[in-house]
């Protein structure tokens, strides 16, 4: 399983329900649906997509992720997921909002732009990073916004979510050591204020 | 077009000796036991003509009802006859190892009441008179059509359809059953459908039926014995038509060629495209009724599951829900199948959307045949392992 999802997996206790806001070919559904008998919910723009969730036995509603929310109740889920999606969105806080709206607890993924690989190619060859965690060219990215572990955490602070846990990633291990530089991605776990 | 009840019997009789697929005939609600419609009048003897593919299984949990759209019929697949010029209307979907595969599943069609495809409609003889209803025959409703149906599923003794699946019309009948029966049905794939017909759904119908109703040969639906009002019934298909296709696949498929090469500088057929649809025309009079086109477009037109119709009390069902919607269709556009799933959402049933991508327009149903299957055959899959 790969890294993210593993973290993912552990965080999410069986028998929750779950809606994957961008869950692409929903193999981390698929894998809680398994492993943890969850109640999963996928939603995903990519119509081949689609075909692979259904295949998998992930129910799925093919749109935006925007759209995906509206129509559900308070606290239709116990977690929603927005893994590596919310860069692709342009309106961020409302969608965080929308999704603490209606889960308790909202687990975002996203590439950290301060990767110091990033820093580096920014100030010394004077280019848009591509990293790994951000492989696209500039002028092919579906990626609308750019954001490091420390832009989320101010938003979170600003907007009042409250930050139950947060998990900074490497390309193969959780990174400890000044996550904002060596992190190449970031879970966080989200709650309503109180 | 006129089927007595007599002849029925006879075909009841032959079809029986075969093994495999054939039309059949479930006959219920004999007077005094006349089935009440939606509009308070009675209907009965009711007629129903119905095929089945497939085995049902011990426990009868394999059982999977396709509901056919407006001029549909219940011969779905297969060919019943060698010679068979016409294979099913959605033959590509329904057979041994394709999308509803029939090795697996028992899966059953019938005719609509109201209908010209052996159940009965304004075309039967009505028992009273002996001559064929016609007008006299009352209006009924997509709910009035699922009854029938449901009399039919416990004349066959299944306690619960592992699925109801159906596009356009089809797709109203699979939304009738979750409100008339949710209890009776595990799951349910609505295809290229609406909760309600829309006003321009119901202006395309009203044009059609005026197309019917003006053709002097109707004589206010009684004209059998004396040839269908043709004309008016061909061009009212022939508006049906355009409204199947989409602007890009007239395109593609007629673009502006000419029958001859060059223009007549009359009002003969220049184009292939008006050569296609008197052709479609011509050919719809031959087999189908046109009071039952009158009839069935009624039907659609009350369609109306919006609101707290669909989940009449008011609460949430057990039913998993695969709706297919696609992107072409201007007859029954997405958003229609989205107000379905949103209306699932608000009350948390279990449901799969997927909006495929296809120029055929509202016909996609039809054609679209690989991409619904890699759908419709994992998610019977997993119905069916929720079942056991």
């Amino acid at each position: 399983m790969r890294l993210d999802h593993q973290i993912i997996y552990d965080l999410i206790a069986p028998g929750s329900r779950v809606l994957d806001l961008g869950c692409g070919d929903g193999a981390l559904l698929a894998a809680l649906q398994q492993g943890k008998r969850v109640k999963g919910q996928g939603v995903e723009l990519d119509e081949s997509c689609i075909y692979l969730c259904v295949e998998k036995g992930v129910s799925v509603f093919h749109g935006d992720i925007g759209s995906g929310l509206s129509g559900y109740p308070d606290r239709s889920f116990d977690y929603v997921i927005l893994n590596q999606s919310l860069q692709e969105v342009r309106n961020v806080r409302l969608l965080l909002e929308e999704s603490l709206r209606v889960g308790n607890r909202v687990i975002v993924g996203f590439p950290n732009f301060a990767h110091y690989t990033a820093r580096f190619t920014l100030m010394f060859r004077g280019h848009t990073p591509v990293t790994p965690s951000l492989p696209y060219d500039w002028s092919d990215t579906p990626n609308v916004r750019f954001m490091s572990i420390s832009d989320f955490n101010q938003l979170c602070r600003r907007a009042g979510f409250r930050i139950l846990s947060r998990h900074d990633l490497g390309a193969r291990r959780p990174v400890r050591f000044l996550p904002n530089l060596f992190a190449l991605t970031s879970l966080f776990v989200l709650t309503r204020p109180e | 077009m006129i089927k007595g009840k007599g002849s029925r019997k006879n075909k009841m009789k032959s079809s029986e000796k075969q093994p495999g697929a054939g039309t059949r005939f479930y006959t219920f609600a004999e007077p005094p036991d006349a089935l009440v419609l939606e509009s308070g009048r009675t209907l009965g003897p009711i007629t129903v003509a119905y095929e089945t593919y497939g085995t049902l299984n011990e426990d009868r949990s394999n059982a999977v009802l396709v509901c056919h759209a407006f001029s549909g019929n219940a011969h779905v697949a297969g060919s019943l006859r060698p010679e068979d010029k016409h294979p099913g209307w959605w033959d590509g979907m329904v057979g041994p190892g394709k999308g509803i595969d029939t090795d697996k599943y028992f899966v059953l069609c019938a005719n609509v009441i109201g209908g010209c495809g052996g159940s009965t409609g304004p075309s039967s003889v009505h028992p009273q008179t002996g001559k064929p209803y016609g007008l006299d025959f009352p209006v009924v409703t997509v709910r009035d059509m699922v009854e029938a149906q449901r009399r039919l599923i416990d004349h066959l003794g299944i306690p619960k359809l592992l699925s109801v699946v159906g596009g356009s019309m089809g797709g109203m009948q699979v939304l009738q059953w979750v409100a008339s029966h949710p209890d009776r049905i595990r799951s349910a794939i609505p295809i290229a459908t609406t909760l309600k017909h829309s006003p321009l759904q119901i202006a395309l119908d009203e044009v059609g039926r005026q197309a019917v109703m003006a053709d002097p040969a109707w004589r206010k639906g009684e004209y059998y014995g004396q040839g269908q009002p043709e004309k008016g019934l061909a061009l009212a298909r022939m508006i049906g038509h355009i409204t199947y296709m989409s602007d890009k696949s007239m395109e593609q498929k007629f673009s502006r060629n000419l029958k001859d090469d060059v223009y007549s500088f009359s009002f003969r057929e220049d184009f292939e495209v008006e050569g296609y649809l008197r052709y479609r025309g011509d050919s719809f009079v031959k087999r189908f009724d046109a009071n039952s086109y009158l009839y069935i477009t009624k039907a659609m037109d009350y369609f109306d599951l919006s609101g707290d119709r669909l989940f009449l009390n008011g609460g949430t069902v057990d039913i998993r829900f695969l709706v297919i919607a696609f992107e072409s269709d201007w007859l029954y556009p997405s958003y229609q199948s989205r107000e379905i799933v949103h209306l699932l959402k608000t009350r948390g049933v279990e449901a799969t959307y997927c909006e495929i991508k296809s120029t055929y327009g509202h016909d996609a149903f039809l054609i679209e045949i690989g991409e619904e299957a890699r759908l419709i055959r994992p998610f019977l899959q997993k119905t069916m392992e929720q079942a056991s």
